[in-house]
């Protein structure tokens, strides 16, 4: 039995989506059997991160209308042995499928898959609640803006109303020379408002950009400091004790940031 | 670090100061479902039986509802939190 897990955020723009690729990547790098399910119908984008928007054939609604079998909607990945990719429908829109038919949808997942990640849409509407009606565990992408944080607390209350309890919080895009300024809240500041667990910590990166033109997800490049940070974050959720921020980097960066945050070397 | 000795004069405060206040002010508002109205229906309530038993500030009594973490370690749960400076505590009760 797979576990179900929904990257959300309430705003857009956040970096759901390149979570869910990398993180889906990493776990599939680990050995394990991943699905990415992508629940932005009409806007989708999960296909065009990990660069397998030519070989949509059916999609998410299909599935759902029962147009086509489960198996015939999933695009294997041929570089990553044991990741799928479920693409949303992008001539419909959110209505087109219910929290009933995805929670039927991700208790099929799960019988084949060890991990069911849900790329979840901005708002709080319809796709929100399809997104999150199947899911067990919730992961919530914020980063260190007032409007990024102030939509985070609103999804995590949202999320503990639909009893998704105890979700985790990814602060993406940190910028420690900033934060070193004080030009940028720390990550200490977010979980004081938040009051939630962290699972991680993505530094700004340049390579993210990159690696979405390319249609290959950063956990793949071994330069990038996001695509590292990615990595743990899979780790952490296969039970390992990673700590924050502790990137094999020789360029200073750790250190550096270590000692911004006040953790100990270790 | 010109900007450093600035905030250490008093003179600025930092950006990340103000956006962490900020939020917490606006998030005051975004969690609590109530009415001011009803906030200040329980605050009266609450100042009327302390009133029994001591003197308050009832000037700089702050009422908000807010999230904290539980006590068992399984997540947020949401809190009352009152803050009620007391002036003097009346004998009555011995």
């Amino acid at each position: 039995m797979g576990e179900v897990i929904v990257i959300t955020s309430g705003k857009g723009g956040v970096g759901k989506t390149t979570t869910t690729a990398n993180i889906g990547t990493a776990l599939a790098l680990g050995g394990k059997k991943v699905v990415l399910v992508d629940t932005d119908i009409g806007l989708r984008n999960l296909d065009v991160v990990m660069g397998l928007e030519n070989r949509i054939v059916y999609d998410l609604v299909d599935v759902v209308e029962g147009f086509c079998r489960l198996k015939q909607a999933l695009i294997k990945d041929k570089r990553f042995e044991g990741l799928f990719l479920l693409p949303a429908a992008q001539t419909r829109d959110k209505t087109a499928v219910s929290p009933k038919q995805m929670i039927n949808l991700c208790s099929d997942l799960k019988e084949e898959f060890d991990f069911v990640i849900i790329d979840c849409p901005a708002g709080i509407e319809q796709g929100f609640k399809n997104a999150i009606a199947g899911a067990e565990k919730a992961i919530v992408v914020t980063t260190p803006e007032v409007s990024a944080v102030r939509d985070a607390d609103r999804i995590i209350g949202l999320l503990e109303a639909n009893e998704l309890r105890s979700p985790t919080l990814l602060i993406n895009r940190v910028r420690p020379d900033m934060v070193r300024r004080g030009d940028m809240m720390s990550i200490e500041d977010i979980i004081d408002i938040l009051a939630i667990d962290l699972v991680g910590v993505v530094p700004d990166d340049e390579k993210i950009v990159v690696s979405t033109n390319r249609g290959e997800p950063a956990v793949t490049d071994s330069k990038s400091l996001a695509g590292k940070a990615y990595g743990n974050i899979a780790r952490r959720l296969l039970g390992e004790e990673v700590p924050i921020l502790d990137f094999e980097s020789d360029s200073g960066f750790l250190p550096m940031i270590k000692k911004l945050f006040g953790l100990k070397t270790t | 670090m010109l900007a450093d000795l600035a905030r250490f004069f008093g003179k600025t405060r930092s950006s990340n100061q103000m956006a962490k206040e900020r939020l917490k002010l606006v998030l005051i508002h975004d969690r609590s479902n109530v009415s001011p109205q009803f906030l200040d229906m329980v605050k009266s309530e609450i100042i009327k039986v302390i009133n029994n038993y001591m003197d308050v500030d009832e000037e700089a009594l702050d009422i908000q509802l807010t999230r904290t973490r539980s006590e068992h370690g399984d997540g947020v749960v949401p809190a009352l939190v009152a803050n009620i400076p007391i002036k003097n505590v009346k004998k009555c009760g011995k």
